[in-house]
């Protein structure tokens, strides 16, 4: 349990991809069977306890800590699991206990309590009963240390949050031989904890295990963004394209078990298995194969936006009222597999094909076909994109961010290739914003004050204001960044921890063009606005502050909702008339 | 209790009203300055200039320039000469611990505190009463210091910088293996670790050298004279060149100290992929470690865990404690169910050198001096 508690502390505390992927694959080298299987089972969300409710954390620390004291530590610490984990009386330490007068408990011949191996716990936990779990608990919580107990909390109320997807730790264990992560992801679903056979394979000791999943995840093709330059390099005639939706991407794979029995599930795009979020949209997969497509809500077929899409998500329970309100929809614009046939390596133009006869006999008004863009000429395309309604969108308009631009002859490749598939997204909204506070970054920038709060003019109960509207981290260059950082540091007129506030006011203050991808109503935020994706497009550090834009122009957004887009070319048109 | 010394020769106010002992705020008040004895007419610790002051250990929000006279122990007065040049007191005078010293009208003693090389407790007495200043201490082992020695006393006056049941320290052996662990995982990255220049950094080396570590330990320019004092002083700690800026980055698996304004600073982003290190007290809890973008957490404190103040306060057998900075609120309610009388001070002026400063650091510019 230590050793899993050291790493979990470590990699709740590294930002880096590739040091976290090193962190994981020295935890399996140096682990035995099966305490290293049972940490990946712990990270990939595959074990399977009755997991113990923060109360009863909270409950076993009352009984043995002056509550005075436990109050004004969670108050400094801010954290039920860590305060749990820092305060709790260990054997040895009764000042945190409350004063009584009983006998000090000094001198008694109890053996040193024994510390658990992640093991134990698990195998514990399968087994224990409701009512014997807090004297467990309280057993482990007296032998562990400070990092142990408070991984033992993060473990067993199943909250790790120590930054790992499931598909990290899985390519971390094929880092342990030479066997490539998607390898790893095709057999994952035969296998089970402590994955003893995944760990010999992968180290040379054993056979390859069976994939006993017939419907297992292939890793999803990603494109790049095109950018302006690109547009010269690439023939027109050679590309496909269709809308770009904005949706959640998922893959759909179907297959039959052993028992003759269907297996449908539905995968994220970096290999999660989401199935059980949409029951409504697995009941649909009746074909044998895997597709790839969006996840959107339609209703009375039309589409709806994101905004409506996310009350979908995050859900815990899917309760027949939500899939009625937020009906699931697939819309799907690739094929990998057909049955057993393998199609990743014919061109995209023939998968389109064979995914066009599918979806006809599919037959389902849940899964649909992502339609193409016809085009001949870039400027054709530009057209389209800046007005998907005119070319046969209809009302789905709005859930439209872009075009897709494929190559006809695309095989469908695992990762992110280059020169096969291109987003072209939208023109984002952008507002002119004035700098009001930086503050530090993370990793690599964690010496630049790197993340920016803006805010926008409105009338205040004491006049004119600059109220925040949006944060943002990304957008500038390195150069321009370390100019950013010094301004932020020359113009700071307060300090709160990592935050600066800086000058700002009608003669002063950095504006800055914001770019971002849509509006949503907010109650959480002072200006009632949130921004979706807001990034600094540019730096204006030639106009005046009192220029920058005022709420109402974000209100206007808001109201006109997404049809009335507001793009860079009118905004380009409005700087040059003013 | 405090028979060893004899009784001052003082002159009581109204002794018919206090038959027993002098009270103990005729032997000690709060003043502007710092803490105050009239008696002895001087100050401990004072944070502005005063005629006659007694310093408790090196630090700079303890020991300041400009006083008059100044009575600490030999390496406390090393210390102030090489922060703030020769001259920093008109007057200076040596106070060899475990010593009793006649200081007008009282009796002071410096004893081990076990907080940074020099440090002392002051014990006063008059009248058959004694106080103890802490000053700051630790219980914890340390390489670089003598242990603190406890000082029977009918007034404790103690810092409270972690005096909260979830500052626990771990042995600081095992923190610093994870270093160590973390080095040799990532040979290609530097480790750079924020350390506070006087006491942490060179405990911070001392401890690296008894795991065994004997690669030189890289320097920031504003650890090299201290560092050389603790040499002087006897105190091995191997080769500890100074990093030169054109050397960073070439420094591949090297372990830097540095002090903690440097770790959020330019100057540490221009060694290999640093790794962010920071030994503190603090570090025990998450949410101080991630705000100052610390990856790796060490926590090595100069400071009294919660369990050692509570042990200490006992082991003193004060009927009465005076708590002076940090986290008062928690170990006054802790003296106060547990009989001990006890209230905050809520002094001012302290923690802002060493772990008793909480906030971030300032930013020491683009650091370009190491």
């Amino acid at each position: 349990m230590n050793r899993f508690a050291a790493l979990l502390d470590r990699l709740g505390y590294e930002p880096r991809r590739n040091a976290k992927l090193r962190l994981l694959t020295d935890y399996f080298r140096h682990t035995p069977d099966p305490d290293r299987g049972y940490a990946l089972a712990a990270m990939t969300g595959a074990l399977m306890f009755k997991e113990a409710k923060p109360a009863l954390i909270r409950g076993l620390v009352e009984e043995r800590t002056d509550p005075e004291l436990f109050r004004m530590s969670y108050h400094y610490v801010g954290d039920l699991a860590e305060t749990v984990a820092l305060i709790w009386p260990s054997p040895g330490h009764e000042s945190v206990a409350p004063a009584s007068d009983d006998a000090p408990t000094i001198g008694h011949n109890n053996p040193p309590p024994h510390v658990p191996t992640l093991t134990e716990v698990i195998e514990t936990l399968a087994t224990t009963s409701k009512s014997d779990l807090p004297a467990r608990v309280a057993e482990w919580m007296d032998a562990l240390d400070e990092t142990g107990r408070w991984a033992l909390i993060k473990l067993i109320t199943r909250e790790l949050r120590v930054g790992v997807s499931a598909r990290l730790a899985k390519t971390a264990v094929a880092q342990l031989g030479e066997i490539e992560p998607d390898e790893v992801e095709l057999v994952w679903h035969g296998l089970e904890a402590p994955y003893e056979d995944l760990f010999a394979w992968v180290e040379g000791r054993g056979p390859k295990p069976e994939s006993g999943n017939p419907a297992p995840f292939r890793p999803s093709m990603l494109s790049h963004p095109l950018e302006d330059e690109d547009f010269e390099k690439l023939e027109a005639s050679e590309f496909l394209a269709e809308w770009k939706w904005d949706g959640i991407r998922l893959q759909a794979a179907a297959g039959h078990g052993s028992d003759g029995r269907p297996v449908r599930r539905i995968y994220s795009r970096t290999g999660e298995d989401v199935s059980r979020a949409f029951p409504d949209l697995v009941e649909a997969l009746n074909f044998e194969g895997a597709i790839d497509g969006e996840l959107l809500i339609v209703r009375e077929g039309r589409v709806q936006s994101f905004n409506v899409l996310q009350q979908r998500l995050n859900r815990k329970a899917v309760t027949p009222k939500l899939i009625a309100e937020f009906p699931a929809h697939l819309r799907v614009y690739d094929i990998l597999f057909e049955g057993e046939e393998d199609l990743r390596a014919l061109p995209f133009a023939e998968r389109r094909k064979r995914l066009e006869a599918l979806v006809a006999r599919l037959d389902d008004p849940r899964i649909d076909l992502s339609p193409m863009v016809p085009f001949t000429t870039w400027e054709d395309l530009a057209a389209a994109r800046a007005d998907p309604a005119s070319v046969g969108a209809g009302p789905d308009a709005d859930a439209i961010e872009g075009c897709m631009v494929k190559r006809a002859n695309s095989p469908y490749l695992p990762g992110r290739p280059k020169g096969y598939w291109y987003k072209w997204k939208r023109d984002p909204y952008l507002v002119d914003a004035v700098m009001m506070y930086g503050q530090r970054g993370h990793g690599k920038r964690s010496s630049f004050y790197s993340d920016y709060t803006f805010g926008v003019w409105r009338e205040g109960p004491g006049g004119e204001e600059l109220v925040p509207v949006g944060k943002a981290y990304h957008g500038f260059t390195d150069e321009e960044l370390v100019k950013l950082d010094r301004y932020v540091r020359n113009h700071t007129v307060n300090r709160f921890g990592p935050v600066r506030e800086v000058e700002y006011g009608k003669d002063r203050g950095l504006v800055l063009e914001v770019a971002f991808e849509g509006l949503q109503r907010s109650t959480r935020h002072k200006s009632g606005v949130a921004m979706r994706f807001p990034r600094i497009n540019r730096i204006r550090w030639d106009k005046p502050a009192a220029e920058a834009d005022r709420i109402e122009t974000l209100e206007k957004i808001l109201e006109r909702g997404e049809e009335e887009v507001y793009p860079l070319q009118d905004k380009a048109a409005k700087r040059r008339k003013g | 209790m405090g028979s060893i010394i004899p009784p001052p020769d003082i002159k009581r106010p109204n002794p018919i009203f206090s038959p027993m002992a002098l009270r103990s705020t005729d032997i000690l008040t709060q003043t502007p300055q710092g803490l105050y004895c009239p008696l002895g007419e001087f100050h401990i610790d004072p944070v502005r200039p005063v005629k006659r002051a007694l310093i408790t250990h090196g630090h700079s929000d303890h020991a300041r320039s400009g006083h008059r006279s100044v009575l600490a122990t030999r390496e406390t007065l090393l210390i102030m000469a090489v922060r703030y040049g020769a001259d920093f007191a008109d007057a200076t005078q040596e106070a060899p611990l475990g010593e009793s010293l006649r200081v007008g009208d009282v009796t002071v003693r410096f004893t081990p505190a076990g907080h940074v090389l020099g440090s002392a407790q002051i014990a006063i007495e008059a009248g058959g009463t004694r106080v103890v200043v802490s000053g700051d201490y630790k219980r914890a082992e340390d390489p670089t210091c003598r242990p603190y020695e406890v000082v029977p006393c009918d007034v404790f006056i103690t810092e409270a910088t972690f005096g909260l049941p979830v500052f626990r320290h771990p042995d600081t052996r095992a923190e610093v293996r994870k270093l160590l662990d973390s080095a040799a995982l990532f040979p290609e990255r530097a480790h750079i670790v924020g350390a506070y220049a006087l006491g942490k950094a060179q405990r911070v080396m001392a401890l690296l050298r008894e795991e065994g570590y004997d690669r030189p330990i890289y320097l920031h320019g504003a650890m090299e004279r201290l560092t050389e004092f603790y040499k002087s002083e006897g105190i091995p700690l191997g080769e500890t060149p100074k990093v030169l800026a054109a050397e960073r980055s070439k420094l591949a698996g090297a372990i830097v100290i540095c002090p903690p304004s440097a770790i959020q600073d330019l100057w540490s982003r221009r060694f290999p992929d640093p790794v962010t290190c920071f030994a503190s007290g603090w570090m025990r809890v998450r949410a101080r470690a991630r705000q100052k973008g610390v990856e790796l957490p060490l926590v090595i404190s100069d400071h009294c865990d919660w369990d050692d103040l509570c042990r200490t306060i006992r082991e003193t057998g004060a009927g009465e404690v005076w708590v002076t900075h940090g986290q008062e609120d928690a170990l006054v309610h802790w003296c106060t169910t547990h009989g001990i009388r006890a209230r905050p001070l809520h002094m001012l002026g302290y923690g802002d050198e060493g772990e008793a400063e909480e906030a971030p650091a300032a930013d020491a510019g683009t650091g370009d001096a190491a």
